[in-house]
């Protein structure tokens, strides 16, 4: 496909991106790319416009000009949120968002990729192969022993956790990642790490973090955003040695 | 998990004590003598006959509000839409023997000097047509309504208002003459249901054992739905709605579902109501009626199906107790109640019972077994 005079194979390609709020640049000609089972983490300090490129490509706010596209082919920017989560695209939020009311199991079966119908969700009934899926991404997120439980009683950690459960149930190709080491212990930081690299040997995934440990682990490819655009790009050294990044985020 | 269980041991008490009710009040009735102690009086029949109805308004107040999280305040439209298609087809038979003796029009038609019998009139001589709109119309205005609001994403405090402002306008609608539903007077002066006076002891006691079998169908439909996978949507919707959306359910289709099916149930209950009541006006549709509705399930406990029907039982004893005795006081009492139920029992009567027999399940029984398990064993 032909975007803005030049051919793309990324799995998600934004260019030139804008959104206003009320006078406010939120994104401001926001160009990126992320390739199929790439793994991208996004820094940068407050009011970059990580969460509204996030909004963006989930079809949550719709931008001012620009444009993003999903495998070449779907224009995000015309799609509902129902429409781009059931083309492949997961999102987790920044601050742990389960079903509090729902046990952790019932968490994980409303996520699994099935038809979101209301007619065909009514007359459903969990079939063997559904089990199996819940029991096996029960235990990638370990918590099979709280299958049980509500949600709500769940620690921090766990919550994050049986989102990215959730995440994952979804099968989606996109990943969305906010902040997901925020509230964590150093060993669930770890183990956070080690799980979305797992995740990206399949899938893409895309990570915001404020955690510069983390983002270490996770030995990626950085993106530093600034006032709603790209200030660098590259590997986290050459990101973080970077002078305008120093200044404007990491700090001297 | 018994909160999925389709039916629980609750669920069984209330399906069983409603059914008994069907059988027994009319007999009681019909083949006790007057002045025996176990008497149910020709007065108390369609009384109760009333509540039951207001238990099944309720329960599809409860479908919408308590699982789905829209707090409707327009309920009472559906309800009275549902008793003009009864009331319609219950003018129609009056036939000859009403005032002006016109064997087609209503009185209040001839009394406006009409020629004829308006078009939206037709079929409402049929019992089956009837029926059929007392659902299909609230079902459609309420699919209508919310396929609007659900779609421009109208949440909260501003669909609430909105649908009390639809309630209000069908209420300033129905009291124009010229609308043709008998204006201020509303339908009444019934003679006849299927044939049967609806004057007649019988009659009523079959009202009465059709409304309680049509409240414990409602209940299996309600308790089906919630206890199904859409049920589980329907609460993830009302706890985490964007969370809903970005897995990838369409959240106004599934509001747009449920708010139907509500409107509906609403509907029949209120179809079942006007031949018990012996009359149907525009002060059904007013706001203060679906404001009451809404507190029969918040006392009775919201999300829990029985709590609204018994919510709904409570309060209107309560209604027609206190109106006999102090008639001023009546709205005080029942503000006063609204007030007390949300201070100190937020989750209502059945959510408060629930509450207490959960802390007696802790610390006397393994956290695994479920609250019916310690409502089984009261006595131990």
């Amino acid at each position: 496909m032909v975007i803005g005079g030049r051919t793309t194979n990324a799995l998600l390609y934004l260019d030139n991106v804008s959104v206003t709020f009320d006078g406010f640049r939120a994104l401001n000609g926001l160009s990126l790319s992320i390739d199929h089972a790439e793994m991208r983490a996004i820094i940068g300090p407050n009011g970059a416009g990580k969460t509204t490129m996030m909004d963006v490509i989930t079809g949550k706010t719709r931008p001012n000009s620009g444009e993003a596209v999903f495998e070449a082919s779907h224009d995000l920017t015309r799609l509902d949120e129902a429409a781009i989560a059931e083309l492949g695209i997961g999102r987790k939020f920044q601050t742990p968002t389960v079903f509090e009311m729902h046990t952790v199991e019932d968490n994980i079966l409303l996520a699994l990729k099935t038809d979101r119908r209301p007619f065909p969700v009514l007359f459903s009934r969990r079939t063997p192969p559904e089990k199996e899926r819940i029991d096996a991404l029960l235990e990638r997120v370990r918590l099979t022993g709280h299958r049980h439980r509500l949600a709500g009683e769940l620690s921090h950690g766990q919550k994050q956790w049986l989102e990215i459960g959730m995440l994952l149930a979804q099968e989606p190709k996109l990943l969305l990642v906010d902040e997901p080491a925020a509230g964590m212990t150093d060993q669930e930081t770890a183990d956070t790490a080690d799980l979305l690299r797992e995740i990206a040997k399949t899938r893409s995934v895309v990570v915001v973090e404020h955690d510069m440990t983390f983002v270490r682990d996770l030995g990626v490819k950085v993106t530093c955003l600034h006032e709603g655009s790209v200030l660098a790009e590259g590997s986290l050294d050459a990101v973080s040695s970077n002078e305008r990044v120093i200044e404007v985020y990491l700090g001297r | 998990m018994s909160r999925y269980r389709f039916l629980d041991a609750a669920g069984l008490i209330f399906l069983g004590v409603v059914l008994a009710m069907a059988v027994l009040v009319p007999a009681s009735n019909l083949l006790l003598p007057p002045d025996s102690a176990l008497h149910v009086s020709d007065y108390l029949v369609p009384l109760l006959g009333k509540y039951l109805a207001f238990a099944m308004l309720a329960l599809a107040l409860d479908l919408v509000w308590g699982y789905c999280g829209i707090l409707s305040l327009g309920h009472g439209a559906f309800f009275a839409l549902g008793g003009y298609a009864m009331g319609m087809y219950l003018m129609r038979q009056i036939g000859p023997r009403g005032v002006y003796g016109n064997p087609v029009l209503p009185d209040f038609m001839v009394f406006l000097n009409w020629q004829e019998l308006p078009w939206f009139w037709l079929g409402f001589d049929q019992f089956w047509f009837a029926a059929l709109m007392a659902i299909l119309v609230p079902g459609a205005l309420a699919f209508c309504f919310g396929w609007f609001a659900f779609r421009s994403r109208v949440t909260g405090v501003y669909l609430s208002i909105i649908t009390q402002a639809m309630t209000f306008a069908l209420m300033l609608a129905f009291f124009r003459n010229d609308m043709g539903f008998g204006g201020n007077n509303g339908l009444t002066d019934f003679k006849e249901i299927l044939g049967f006076s609806v004057q007649a002891p019988e009659t009523r006691a079959a009202l009465f054992a059709a409304t309680a079998v049509a409240l414990a169908l409602s209940y299996l439909l309600c308790r089906w739905v919630v206890t199904s996978k859409l049920g589980k949507v329907v609460v993830a919707v009302r706890d985490a709605e964007s969370r809903t959306r970005f897995i990838g359910y369409r959240v106004e289709n599934y509001k747009l579902l449920v708010f139907t099916l509500s409107a509906m149930l609403a509907g029949v209950a209120g179809a079942l109501y006007v031949p018990q009541v012996g009359i149907i006006n525009p002060s059904e549709f007013a706001p203060a009626n679906s404001i009451e509705a809404v507190i029969w399930v918040a006392v009775g406990g919201r999300g829990t199906l029985l709590g609204a029907a018994l919510g709904a039982f409570l309060v209107n004893a309560g209604k027609t107790w206190f109106t006999g005795v102090l008639p001023d006081l009546w709205l005080f009492a029942l503000g006063g109640l609204f007030v007390a139920t949300t201070l100190l029992i937020p989750k209502g009567v059945v959510g408060a019972v629930t509450d207490l027999l959960g802390v007696r399940r802790k610390s006397e029984l393994p956290a695994a077994q479920s609250i019916v398990a310690a409502a089984k064993s009261p006595a131990e």
